[in-house]
């Protein structure tokens, strides 16, 4: 069974090979049935290989299927191999079942764009390319899915070329996590200066053995990976490019900006967990970072007007959660949130590009309002993904993986009472901007006419994923709620165990209704704040700092982008060949100074013969 | 003998082009394609040959030679000599002299005959100057290129062409100059240690020399090269000269021209001058890493779309500096690779705005923008050697980086931290191509077709190569291996790791 491995990515590689070179000349159905169809089949294979795998595991829960080496200079061969075990297992689930289901949506909500083929070809690219990055058994493979999926982010925001706003955020997703690879490539030219070897497994074997505790190399590599993590993950400071990738169409948003791509960074490092390990001050910087983005863009998300970008940097404070969860070395933790947040950001953006679909593509939320008869299932839905992301207690499958975060933040020994702080904190406002985008959407005085009306391919999709957003959180039930820990106990058979779970069961239960009381006080205060008062726009000052994402935009444009373009267009002509043109003039001159003295006059030039003759004969003389 | 062949095809092939061309434009295309085809098969005879020696042990130092005597008195021998390195770029000239032809055939229509005969010498020149193992010899076919290239940017090129070509001859000459008077001094030195005076590579190769002399006479060389290659600050040549040649120009000059620079400094300069490269190191770095950022600052503030994949040239020509002096395995296969990869997908980019240029007769880029709509075979392949460019992972590019990068990582660490930013600058420059050229929306509206049948094959072709090659470089690897362990041997460094753990190559997939 596991021997079909490779067929989970191949065959969306396939089917972008047959769409982008045919694709023109298919039928729109021929087309969707194979950009649908091949992820539909790599969903199956997966399900059949997990099966497989669970039931009957592979030797310590590894399992590597090897094609052929990819080079081999002075002994560093990567190869091109599939990797398989526990942590991949969720990933690939989520990429092809969740990428299944956007495949469906997206038939229906493509069907009458141009280009429809080549938006199938770009999303089978997508899959095909996350599959690599999250099976790789080298880091340098997972490299090649890790930019893979980077271009596809690319051509799907600027999916609508024509827009050249679309363009332009497409390439500042392209460059600004670029920036992150960067410095992900040179940690990986320090793995082969230092270790002699890319293959995940060894680089985990040789690191502590090579490398002591904290020392600076192993700070250096972690570091340089983080790097990588920080710009695909969009967390702190190289977050903003993912407000601007919502040029991109909805299901993209949903599958790439937010279930799957933007969490490579949380698999990054829980894949090579034993570098964080040996860097405990890098470890408490990703927590770090990943407290301060949860409460950054959950301000900001407070204070959007597009329904899109509200979601946006809600993904980018969720992610923040997952970074929580790893800095405080709780890895299960984090891959169970990224699992849950898969669900529910996956069906919220689908269920928003419905109701966006609707309303003749209004995006703004202020333009939106008492649709919430009128669209039911698009309600109810949004409803139970938006009530999972506010991790409404005991019923929805986010307070279970929030919760498991917030109580490691805590309990951990890598905790602090202030990570928890600003967790719960996190929450509070998840809550708030969460309930205010339902208010404000859905409730109130229609203002825009409903136009399409959504059929069975958006419906079925969003539907499932609303099952699974309330019942996902129940394959791991904390200490106190029955103590089911299904998932942890799988994914933890390669990732470090989480410390302390399950033990003084009365202080967890504590924090848990502290936590599920946050949850409702943001409700009641979005409640009070969005549907007892008409909400506004806001123009105050803090409303508008938030509105643009803390400035981290408006400060880099002047630090970075203008700079650098106000060097270029100056030196458009490169200084540097003045220097020959330089010379060039100056032989010019010179020759056209020598040319007056060529006058034809005798007398001139029998002048000049003589006095050459005293100048020389003095010289001679004189010296 | 086959080595002479190569070059004695391609030059009768040009004469017979040049007298044929008069009667019928046809005759002189075809007569150029069937003597490069005759040469490639030639090369892929040689290649097949090659790999089925690799694995025997105590490989020669050269693969194939032909020597016999041209000028006794000064020790001048016709000696032509091939090893893996010399291979591949022979093969690659052939590649692109076959392409060279295909997309000149309808863009050439004045003095067609006397335009095949200046390619075909500049092929021959080529060949020579990767295969000649005698330094009088190396430095005739050096001119031999020199010229009929002259002549080609000059009565074929753009607008401002006649400038281009001066320029181009000048810098060229200026510094093969000053190679010419390092080649005579290494000469002199050798036949008075040795009382042999003779132009022979491997007898020059052990000469001692003292440090300061050895300085100088490296400078020499080095000078030549980094013009040709070129390093900033010596690049200002290019941009001119690529931009007014015609596409076939601008193919073999950035696929082939810039490679006898780093030909040049593989063969002859570390080798000739170990001690001497090893101090020059850090300033190889220091210009290496200059030209990424350098070039990548200026193609990304053009506005002409050959000028803008000009000085992306310059800057993928840092990575070959730094490759060659970081002495090590890892960069120098690296640098190999860069060759293959910067002449394949420069070379794609270069033609596709040839193509563009034909269609809709500009080069300037704020004119075009949304062509993906009307011709989006065309944009599917811009789009592809954008990528290339900006060394995507999957295409043969990536390789050539990576490799570099983690051999110069071990030789200098800041430096190479700096020159990895060109990752980021490549990305900016080559995401604006597909932006501006066929993203936005439409400036004018271009009544063009899409890519035609011959344009198909020239791009297909060069779309296989650089997609296999990035999937499969071993190919190209193992060919290069015995040079780059010749070069390394010639500082001193023997420690070559070898394939150490080849559990990995094992398929386990049929089980």
């Amino acid at each position: 069974m596991l021997n079909l491995l490779w067929l989970v990515p191949v065959l969306p590689f396939f089917s972008f090979l047959i769409l982008a070179l045919f694709g023109k000349k298919f039928p729109i159905k021929a087309s969707a049935v194979l950009g649908a169809g091949s992820i539909g089949l790599s969903a199956l294979l997966t399900l059949i290989i997990g099966i497989g795998f669970i039931s009957n595991p592979p030797e310590n829960f590894r399992f590597v299927q090897t094609f052929w080496t990819w080079f081999n200079v002075a002994g560093l061969n990567p190869s091109i191999s599939f990797y398989l075990d526990p942590l991949s297992i969720v990933f690939i689930f989520v990429i092809t079942f969740v990428g299944f289901l956007i495949h469906l949506y997206s038939i229906e909500f493509m069907y009458e764009e141009e280009g429809f083929s080549r938006f199938f070809a770009y999303m089978n690219l997508f899959v095909g390319s996350m599959l690599t990055l999250v099976l790789a058994d080298n880091l340098l493979l997972l490299y090649l899915g890790w930019e893979g999926v980077g271009l596809c982010s690319f051509l799907l925001i600027g999916f609508w070329y024509k827009d050249p706003a679309n363009g332009a955020a497409a390439q500042k997703a392209f460059i600004v996590t670029r920036i992150g690879d960067t410095a992900m490539a040179i940690g990986l030219f320090l793995l082969v200066a230092n270790l002699g070897t890319l293959n995940i497994n060894e680089i985990l074997t040789k690191a502590p053995a090579v490398w002591p505790q904290s020392s600076g190399m192993a700070t250096a590599a972690a570091l340089l990976l983080l790097g990588g993590a920080l710009g695909k993950s969009a967390q702190l400071p190289l977050q903003t490019w993912l407000p601007d990738a919502m040029a991109g169409p909805s299901p993209v948003s949903a599958l790439i900006h937010a279930a799957t791509m933007v969490t490579a960074g949380v698999y990054l490092i829980a894949r090579t967990n034993a570098l964080f390990i040996l860097a405990p001050q890098v470890q408490m910087l990703i927590a770090i970072i990943g407290a301060a983005t949860l409460l950054v863009a959950g301000f900001s998300a407070l204070a959007q007007h597009d329904i899109k970008r509200v979601l946006a940097y809600s993904t980018i404070s969720q992610i923040g959660y997952m970074f929580l969860a790893l800095g405080v070395g709780a890895f299960s933790a984090a891959i169970f949130h990224f699992m849950i947040h898969a669900f529910f950001k996956a069906l919220l953006f689908l269920a928003a590009g419905a109701v966006i679909l609707s309303l003749h593509h209004e995006h703004n939320i202020f333009k939106m309002g008492g649709i919430k008869n009128k669209m039911p299932l698009i309600y109810w839905t949004f409803l139970i993904g938006s009530a999972s992301l506010a991790s409404l207690p005991l019923i929805t499958a986010g307070f279970y993986s929030k919760d498991m975060i917030l109580w490691f933040a805590w309990s951990s020994p890598k905790g602090s009472a202030w990570l928890w702080a600003a967790g719960l904190f996190g929450a509070f406002i998840t809550a708030i901007y969460t309930f205010r985008l339902i208010f404000i959407t859905f409730f109130g005085t229609q203002k825009t006419e409903i136009g399409h009306t959504p059929g069975k391919l958006i419906k079925v999709p969003l539907v499932i994923l609303a099952v699974l957003s309330l019942i996902g959180g129940f394959i791991e039930l904390p200490g106190t709620l029955g103590n089911l820990p299904l998932f942890s106990g799988f994914v933890e058979k390669v990732l470090p165990s989480a410390p302390v779970h399950g033990e003084n069961i009365l202080q967890e239960g504590i924090f848990q209704a502290i936590a599920a009381i946050t949850a409702l006080l943001g409700f009641y205060i979005a409640y009070l704040l969005y549907l007892r008062r008409t909400p506004s726009e806001g123009k105050n000052l803090l409303q508008k700092f938030f509105y643009s994402g803390w400035g981290f935009d408006w400060l880099y444009e002047r630090i970075f982008v203008r700079p650098i373009i106000f060097l270029a267009k100056i030196n458009k002509n490169d200084f540097i060949d003045l220097i020959y043109t330089g010379i060039a003039a100056g032989i010019g001159l010179f020759h056209g100074l020598l040319i007056k003295t060529q006058t034809g006059k005798l007398r001139w030039y029998a002048m000049g013969i003589a006095a050459g003759a005293v100048i020389t004969l003095t010289i001679i003389v004189f010296l | 003998m086959i080595l002479a062949w190569l070059i004695i095809i391609l030059m009768l092939g040009g004469i017979l082009a040049w007298i044929t061309g008069r009667i019928n434009p046809l005759f002189a295309r075809w007569i150029s394609l069937v003597s490069i085809f005759i040469d490639s098969i030639i090369v892929i005879k040689i290649w097949i040959d090659y790999k089925q020696q690799i694995n025997l042990t105590a490989s020669p130092s050269w693969f194939i030679e032909i020597n016999s005597k041209w000028v006794p008195q000064f020790g001048i021998n016709f000696h032509l000599a091939l090893d893996g390195l010399s291979l591949i770029l022979v093969a690659l000239t052939v590649f692109l002299g076959l392409l060279s032809v295909l997309i000149s055939w309808k863009e050439i229509n004045e003095r067609v005959g006397f335009f095949h005969f200046n390619l075909l010498w500049i092929l021959a020149g080529i060949i020579g100057v990767f295969t000649a193992s005698d330094l009088f010899l190396f430095y005739f076919f050096w001119e031999v290129m020199l010229i009929p290239m002259y002549f080609l940017i000059g009565i074929w090129g753009h607008e401002n062409r006649i400038y281009a070509s001066y320029k181009f001859f000048i810098f060229t000459q200026a510094s093969g100059l000053l190679m010419l008077l390092a080649i005579l001094g290494l000469y002199f030195i050798h036949g008075s240690q040795t009382g042999i005076y003779t132009f022979e590579y491997m007898q020059l190769l052990g000469t001692k020399i003292n440090p300061s002399t050895a300085f100088f006479l490296m400078l020499g060389f080095l000078i030549a090269f980094v013009v040709k290659l070129p390093a900033v600050p010596f690049h200002s040549w290019l941009p001119d000269a690529h931009t007014e040649a015609p596409t076939a120009g601008s193919v073999i000059l950035a696929g082939l021209l810039l490679k006898t620079g780093a030909y040049g400094i593989l063969r002859f300069v570390i080798p000739f001058f170990p001690d001497a490269s090893k101090d020059f190191q850090t300033v190889a770095f220091i210009l290496g890493a200059a030209g990424i950022l350098y070039g990548a600052m200026l193609a990304f503030a053009q506005t002409d779309l050959k000028r803008l994949v000009a000085y992306s040239s310059v800057s993928h020509m840092g990575f070959v500096l730094l490759g060659a002096f970081s002495f090590n395995q890892l960069s120098l296969q690296g640098t190999v690779i860069q060759l293959v990869a910067h002449g394949i997908s420069t070379g794609a980019l270069f033609i596709l705005a040839g193509m563009l240029q034909e269609r809709i007769h500009t080069r300037d880029i704020n004119v075009m923008g949304g062509l993906w709509s009307k011709v989006p075979f065309m944009g599917g392949m811009g789009l592809l050697f954008a990528l290339a460019s900006l060394g995507l992972p999957g295409l043969v590019n990536f390789i050539a980086e990576f490799l570099i990068l983690s051999g110069a990582y071990q030789a200098n660490i800041v430096l190479t931290g700096i020159a990895a930013l060109g990752l980021i600058a490549s990305t900016i420059y080559s995401l604006r191509i597909v932006q501006k050229v066929f993203y936005g929306s439409p400036v004018k509206e271009w009544p063009i077709p899409d890519l035609n049948a011959r344009e198909i094959l020239i791009m297909g072709a060069l779309t296989v190569v650089v997609v296999w090659l990035g999937l499969f470089p071993q190919h190209v690897l193992d060919i290069s291996k015995s040079s780059v362990k010749k070069i390394l041997n010639s500082i001193g460094k023997t420690e070559v790791l070898d394939n150490n753990h080849n559990k990995l190559e094992e398929i386990t997939l049929g089980k």
